[in-house]
């Protein structure tokens, strides 16, 4: 089983993470989901622009087995959106957290943060 | 829950690192590295799955081929000593309680291959059972004695050939034709049979623990082909990318062969078969709908049961649907209403929340390797 853990960023317990720059913050999955999910093939499109309530859902991602919802770990509207794991998602696959990540959002309230898991707190509750 | 049944591999499976899961009652490796990978071995190298899941039904006595003939769809009586043919197992309703191969050993002692079932294939065995009538033949369910590996691909029969000591070579042996012999000092069964549209040998062992010794063996003597073990993620992907019919999506006690593309095996000229009555009603009637092929160029991927629909009207649902490594696209398998079954049209699924355009097209999706 694979579940390597990124330092100084946020995690939450359906295995997104959530990485901070001022006010965007970057979205994707971890290296545990990504090794669940199996081989990915398709990941839909995410509409910039779009206003997401913390928990809601950003995306769908799609393996060879499996289907699963990706939610936003904060409130915000989706600034960015990253056209090469649309195009690819099998990056996803092999780099869950760097070229893997998937869209930016504008955090509206910081506060939301505080629901967030450390890189620390997620490895436990990872932990086998 | 019920327990899980094992296959005599399971500690193997333990050994590699497989994801298990529950399939037909037995815990199953579903990868082992990686699906995609796994199936990319079979189709350009070699790969061995554990089906040690899969049921045999042995039927010996004086009607045995008479009795095996007036289960199933297909016709039996003209095959020879060391013959297998592919047959649909019906209710007299037309629907299917499985479909299974026939090996023929001699006219007294037929093997039937079923599919895995809660309680080692108990379903077949119990329906042939219950039409026993004055057939004479003793049936009985060796599920458990039999262990059984797949070994799938290109080099399948280079790597085999050498270690099997048969009758005849490996080299020699047709495709649906089986021998006994014996591997790694073990007695076995072999067929140049399999499940994923490449070249291969379905390998019985007698005694279920004897297929350990021969999965290990196989593996050791395969790294130099580039061996891969499989499990059933793989197995799904080879069959449904060349449209292998999988019992329990693609094809159930509601689906009869003659809308499932099977009709080539239903020999309504036989002279008494389970399921005849009905199913020349069918034949005479034609169907009223069509297990057909569909491309999804975009959107997702389609998943049984999920809804088919034309201008928002429900027209069938889908079988099966994936995406297919060798061809890096979605297809899908659909039973559509008759209307909607022609090449080229344009239907709608319904992924989740939101429809996605399907097209009508021709199968299989990717030729198995004697059509390329």
């Amino acid at each position: 089983m694979s579940n390597k853990v990124i330092e100084n960023l946020y995690y939450t317990k359906s295995d997104e993470w959530l990485k901070v720059e001022d006010s965007i913050g970057t979205i994707g999955i971890t290296d545990y989901a990504q090794d669940q999910l199996g081989d990915i093939v398709y990941l839909e499109k995410i509409e910039k622009g779009k206003k997401l309530k913390q928990d809601e859902t950003l995306t769908t991602i799609e393996s060879v087995k499996a289907v699963s919802d990706i939610k936003t770990p904060v409130t915000g509207e989706v600034t960015e959106v990253n056209i090469k794991v649309i195009e690819d998602a099998s990056i996803i696959n092999k780099e869950p957290y760097i070229g893997g990540w998937m869209a930016k959002i504008k955090i509206e309230n910081k506060d939301e943060l505080k629901n967030l898991m450390s890189a620390q707190e997620y490895s436990e509750y990872r932990k086998e | 829950m019920e327990e899980l049944l094992l296959t005599p591999l399971h500690e193997e499976h333990l050994k590699l690192k497989a994801r298990m899961i529950p399939f037909d009652g037995f815990d199953m490796p579903v990868q082992y590295s990686s699906i995609l990978e796994e199936h990319y071995a079979v189709r350009e190298r070699v790969g061995i799955f554990d089906v040690s899941h899969m049921g045999e039904i042995e039927i010996k006595g004086k009607d045995a081929l008479l009795f095996a003939d007036y289960l199933v769809t297909n016709s039996l009586i003209k095959m020879k000593d060391g013959d297998i043919k592919y047959s649909p197992l019906c209710y007299p309703h037309g629907g299917q309680v499985d479909d299974l191969f026939v090996y023929k050993i001699r006219d007294d002692f037929v093997l039937l291959v079923v599919n895995a079932s809660p309680n080692h294939s108990v379903k077949d065995y119990d329906w042939i059972i219950k039409n026993k009538g004055d057939f004479k033949v003793n049936i009985t369910n060796k599920s458990r004695d039999y262990g059984e590996v797949s070994v799938q691909g290109p080099e399948a029969i280079k790597l085999l050939e050498p270690l099997v000591k048969g009758d005849i070579s490996l080299n020699e042996l047709k495709r649906f034709k089986f021998i006994t012999g014996e591997l790694f000092g073990k007695k076995i069964l072999i067929s140049r049979t399999g499940y994923t549209g490449e070249d291969g040998l379905e390998i019985y062992s007698f005694k279920s623990e004897d297929i350990i010794d021969i999965w290990q063996s196989i593996l050791k003597e395969g790294k130099k082909f580039g061996i891969k073990p499989c499990g059933l993620g793989a197995r799904d992907t080879t069959r449904f990318e060349v449209c292998y019919w999988l019992y329990g999506n693609d094809i159930d006690e509601t689906v009869n062969p003659l809308e499932s593309g099977q009709d080539w095996t239903v020999k309504l000229d036989k002279e008494n078969f389970i399921g005849k009555d009905a199913l020349l009603k069918i034949k005479e009637k034609g169907v009223s709908r069509k297990l057909v092929g569909l491309y999804v160029p975009q959107g997702g991927i389609p998943r049984s049961k999920m809804e088919v629909k034309k201008d928002g009207k429900k027209i069938g649902y889908v079988t099966s649907g994936n995406y297919c490594p060798s061809l890096k696209k979605v297809y899908a398998w659909a039973i559509l209403d008759l209307p909607y079954t022609k090449k080229g049209g344009k239907v709608d699924i319904a992924i989740r929340n939101k429809e996605v355009e399907a097209e009508i097209v021709e199968t299989p999706f990717f030729p198995p390797f004697n059509k390329r």
